[in-house]
C-alpha cells in the first residue's frame, strides 16, 4: 500500500547516533549549566542537530505515511504546465522561494520579546514547536494543495469543510492581516520614534524606489539584478548621509516625530502606496526588500558564527511567573502565543498554498520545500533569539519595557531594572544609546531595535571601528523598516481585494477591482482598519506591542489551528485514521493556547484588556487621570480601545470554537464511512505527461 | 559548476521577485502554442509584475 522508509545502512546507522548524541549532548548544556553563562554556539548546535534529525525522521514520516506523497505522480505544474503560473521548477529554486515567501519579520520580533523569560522557554519552544506543528502545517497544508491543483486554503476549506466555515475562515484571514499590518506598522513607528537618521534612512527609499521604478519600467525593462544593485548603493549612502541629518540641528528638526505623527504618516503612506500602480512604488521595494531579507539573515548567521557570543540573558528569568515587562501573562499559554512565526504561523498556510504546489515537479520534493523551509525559518528565529539573550540584560529590558513600567529617564530605568536583579547603570543606557547614534534606547519595544543593537554588536565585535556600531544599527533598521513597508504596502492591496470580494457579496458593482471608486473605497476602509490598530498602538498606555502583539498572535494561532483542522479532516476523510494524532495534536494545542490566552484577556484580574477598562472607568469616575491620558478625552479613548480588544478577542474565540465544531461533525461523519470522501483529484501517472 | 550555481541564483532571485523563467515560457509556447506570438522579455516582465500584485498571493508576517 504504501512505500516503505528504506533501512539505513550501518554507516548510516552509526551517523545518525553521532547527529543524536551531539544534539542530546548540546541540548543537555543548554538546559541544565545554571549558575556560568553558556556560549550561544551550544544553543545554534543542538538546534541544528534537532532540525536534521526531524526532518530525517518526523518529516519523511509524514511523507511516506500520513501524506504518502508518490513520486510516480504527475503535479499540478506538470499537469497543468503554463509556463507562466503552473512551471516544474528545479526543487532548489522552489525552496529558496519559499523561504523567502515564509520568512519575514515575525520570526524576527516574537523571540526577542519572549527572550524576557530568559532563553530557555523559547528555544524549546521553537524547536518542539516546529518539528512536531510549524513544519506539520507548512507540509501538510502544501501536499494537500499538490493534490488539489493547487488550490488556496479558503478553496479547500470550501471543499472539505463546506462553505459556510468556508466564509468565515475568510473573514478571520482579513481580520489576521489587518492586526498584522497595524502591529508590523507599530514596530516601525516604535523605531523611528524621535529617531531622525532612522527616519531620513526610511524617508529616502520612497524617492530611491521611484527611481528603480521609472528604470525598471522605461530605461532598462526587466533588469531586476541590476536595478536592486543601484538601489542598494543609494540606501548604504542613505544610511551614511543619515549621519549628517542627525548631527546638523536644522535637518534633524525635519525628521524628528513623535509615535503620532508617525502613525499618521504611515497611515498617509499606506494609502497612496497601495492605490498607485504597483511596478511605480511596490515592485522595486519589493525586490529591494526581498533581497536585503536574504542578505541580512547571512549577515547575521555569519555574524553569530563569527562571533560566537556568550548568551548574558539568564536561561530562565523571574518573569517566568507572568509579571514580565514586555507582554503580560504566564508562560502558559502567552509564550505559545508570544512566539508564532518560528515555531508555527498559520500564514503560511496561505503561501504553501499559492505559489508554490504550482511549481514542484515532483510530488517527492514536497518535504525538502513544506517541511525543510519551515525548518529554515525556525533556524532564524533562534539566531534572533540569539541576539536578543547575547545582549547585556539591563540594556534588553530598558529597551523592551514600557515607559509606564520602568520610568521615562535613564536614571529610573536603570534603578527599576537593578532592583529585579539585572544590574545596569544610568551611564551603561546613555553608552548604548551614544554608541548606536540615537538619543535614547528607552521605550524602544517591538523587537527591530532590540535585534538592531544585538546585531550592531555582533557586527562590531567582528570589524571594530569608530562610528562603525551606529552604521550597523541604522543599517538593521532600515532592513526591517524597508521589509516592513513592503508587507503594509503589499497587505492593503491584498486587503482591498478581499473588501471587495466580500462587499461584492453585498452589492455588486464593488466587486470591480478596476473600478476608481470601487478602489478607493475599499482602500480607505482597509487602511481605515488597520490604522485604527495602529493609531490606538501608538497611543497606548503600555506602549502599543505589550496591547497588540498577544492579539496578533491569537490571530496567527488561530489561523494555525484552523489549517491543522483541515489537515485533521482530510486526514480522516482519506481513511487514514491511525495517523490522525500527527495534524491533531498540534491543532489540539493550538486550540488551548488561543482559547486559554483569549480567556485570560477577557477575564483575568492582571492581564486582561478588561481590567484595563475596569481601572480606567473607576479612575475616571474619582476624577483621576492616569498617565499616559492627559484628559478625560484621552481616558475614554483608552477605555474605548480596550473594549474594542475586548471584542476581537471574543471573535477571534468564536471563530475557533465555529471552526472547531464543523471539523468535528465532518470528522464523525467520514469516520463512520466505509470509503475515502476527500475531494482530491484524480491519479495521473507523471510516465503518461512527460515524455 | 560556477555558471550553474549563477543560474540558479538568477533564477531564484527572479522567481521571488514572481518573474519565473522566461526561457521556459518561451518553450513552452513553441512547443504547445506555435500559433500564438512570442512576447518579448519586456512584455513578459510587465504582464507578470502586474500579475504579482492583482490581489492574491503574498508573503509572510
Amino acid at each position: 500500500m504504501h512505500s516503505a522508509i528504506p533501512k539505513p545502512s550501518p554507516a548510516g546507522k552509526i551517523l545518525w547516533a553521532a547527529i543524536a548524541l551531539v544534539g542530546a549532548w548540546c541540548l543537555g548544556v543548554v538546559a541544565l549549566r545554571r549558575g556560568e553563562p553558556i556560549n550561544a554556539i551550544w544553543l545554534v548546535t543542538a538546534s541544528m542537530a534537532v532540525f536534521v534529525i526531524g526532518y530525517r525522521f518526523y518529516g519523511q514520516f509524514v511523507a511516506r505515511r500520513v501524506l504518502m506523497l508518490d513520486p510516480s505522480r504527475a503535479t499540478p505544474a506538470v499537469l497543468r504546465n503554463d509556463g507562466l503560473d503552473y512551471v516544474p521548477t528545479d526543487r532548489w529554486v522552489v525552496f529558496g522561494h519559499h523561504f523567502a515567501a515564509i520568512a519575514g519579520a515575525g520570526p524576527l520580533v516574537g523571540p526577542v520579546l519572549a527572550a524576557q523569560m530568559g532563553y530557555l522557554p523559547g528555544t524549546l519552544w521553537i524547536l518542539v514547536g516546529v518539528v512536531f506543528a510549524g513544519a506539520v502545517q507548512d507540509f501538510m497544508i502544501l501536499g494537500l494543495s499538490l493534490r488539489r491543483d493547487g488550490r488556496s486554503l479558503g478553496h479547500m476549506l470550501r471543499e472539505e469543510l463546506g462553505q459556510v466555515p468556508g466564509v468565515i475562515a475568510m473573514v478571520g484571514v482579513l481580520v489576521l492581516m489587518m492586526i498584522v499590518l497595524a502591529v508590523l506598522a507599530l514596530v516601525v513607528v516604535k523605531a523611528l520614534t524621535h529617531s531622525p537618521w532612522g527616519t531620513f534612512t526610511v524617508a529616502a527609499t520612497i524617492p530611491i524606489a521611484l527611481l528603480m521604478g521609472v528604470y525598471l519600467r522605461y530605461i532598462r525593462p526587466g533588469r531586476i539584478l541590476e536595478v536592486s544593485l543601484v538601489g542598494l548603493v543609494l540606501l548604504l549612502l542613505s544610511i551614511w548621509y543619515g549621519k549628517t541629518v542627525n548631527d546638523t540641528p536644522a535637518l534633524a528638526a525635519l525628521f524628528d516625530f513623535d509615535a503620532k505623527s508617525l502613525a499618521w504618516l504611515l497611515i498617509g503612506y499606506g494609502f497612496f502606496a497601495s492605490v498607485l500602480p504597483g511596478w511605480l512604488l511596490l515592485a522595486p521595494r519589493d525586490y529591494l526588500s526581498t533581497f536585503l531579507k536574504i542578505g541580512t539573515i547571512a549577515l547575521l548567521a555569519l555574524a553569530i558564527f563569527l562571533a560566537a557570543p556568550t548568551l548574558r540573558m539568564p536561561a530562565l528569568t523571574q518573569f517566568v511567573n507572568g509579571t514580565g515587562p514586555v507582554f503580560a501573562g504566564n508562560l502558559f499559554p502567552f509564550l505559545f502565543i508570544t512566539i508564532a512565526c518560528g515555531a508555527v504561523s498559520g500564514w503560511h498556510s496561505i503561501i504553501a498554498s499559492g505559489t508554490t504546489p504550482k511549481l514542484l515537479a515532483n510530488e517527492r520534493e514536497a518535504t525538502m520545500v513544506g517541511y525543510g523551509g519551515m525548518l529554515m525559518e525556525a533556524f532564524v528565529a533562534i539566531m534572533a533569539l540569539i541576539a536578543a539573550a547575547s545582549l547585556h540584560p539591563g540594556v534588553y529590558f530598558a529597551m523592551n519595557s514600557p515607559g509606564a513600567i520602568v520610568g521615562t529617564t535613564v536614571e529610573q530605568a536603570a534603578r527599576t531594572i537593578s532592583d529585579w536583579g539585572f544590574m545596569v547603570t544610568p551611564g551603561e543606557l546613555t553608552e548604548t544609546a551614544r554608541n548606536i547614534g540615537e538619543s535614547t534606547i528607552l521605550g524602544r519595544a517591538g523587537g527591530a531595535p532590540t535585534l538592531a543593537v544585538g546585531m550592531a554588536q555582533l557586527l562590531h565585535g567582528i570589524l571594530p571601528g569608530e562610528g562603525m556600531m551606529a552604521l550597523w544599527y541604522h543599517y538593521a533598521i532600515l532592513f526591517e523598516a524597508l521589509f516592513i513597508l513592503t508587507t503594509v504596502d503589499a497587505g492593503t492591496r491584498v486587503g482591498r481585494f478581499m473588501i471587495q470580494e466580500l462587499a461584492g457579496m453585498a452589492w455588486a458593482p464593488l466587486k470591480k477591482t478596476d473600478s476608481w471608486l470601487g478602489n478607493v473605497v475599499a482602500t480607505l476602509i482597509c487602511v481605515g482598519l488597520w490604522g485604527y490598530f495602529l493609531y490606538q498602538g501608538a497611543v497606548d498606555p503600555l506602549g502599543g506591542i505589550n496591547t497588540l502583539w498577544p492579539l496578533f498572535g491569537i490571530a496567527n494561532q488561530m489561523l494555525a489551528a484552523i489549517a491543522l483542522m483541515l489537515a485533521t479532516v482530510v486526514t480522516v476523510k482519506l481513511k487514514r485514521e491511525r495517523y490522525v494524532l500527527v495534524p491533531a495534536v498540534p491543532a489540539a494545542w493550538l486550540v488551548i493556547c488561543t482559547l486559554t490566552a483569549g480567556w485570560q484577556k477577557l477575564f483575568d484580574a492582571k492581564v486582561s484588556f478588561t481590567a484595563v477598562v475596569d481601572k480606567y472607568t473607576a479612575a475616571l469616575a474619582e476624577g483621576r487621570l492616569l498617565a499616559p491620558a492627559k484628559n478625560a478625552d484621552e481616558m475614554q479613548r483608552i477605555i474605548a480601545n480596550n473594549r474594542v480588544d475586548m471584542i476581537l478577542t471574543g471573535l477571534f474565540m468564536l471563530l475557533v470554537l465555529t471552526m472547531l465544531a464543523f471539523s468535528l461533525r465532518v470528522i464523525v461523519k467520514a469516520w463512520r464511512a466505509n470509503r475515502p470522501t476527500a475531494q482530491e483529484e484524480p491519479y495521473v501517472a507523471l510516465s503518461s505527461v512527460t515524455p | 559548476m560556477i555558471a550553474r550555481v549563477w543560474k540558479w541564483a538568477v533564477q531564484t532571485a527572479r522567481l521571488c521577485c514572481g518573474v519565473p523563467d522566461y526561457d521556459a515560457y518561451v518553450r513552452h509556447l513553441r512547443a504547445h502554442h506555435p500559433e500564438r506570438q512570442v512576447p518579448s522579455y519586456k512584455e513578459f516582465f510587465r504582464e507578470r509584475q502586474e500579475a504579482r500584485y492583482r490581489g492574491t498571493g503574498g508573503r509572510c508576517c
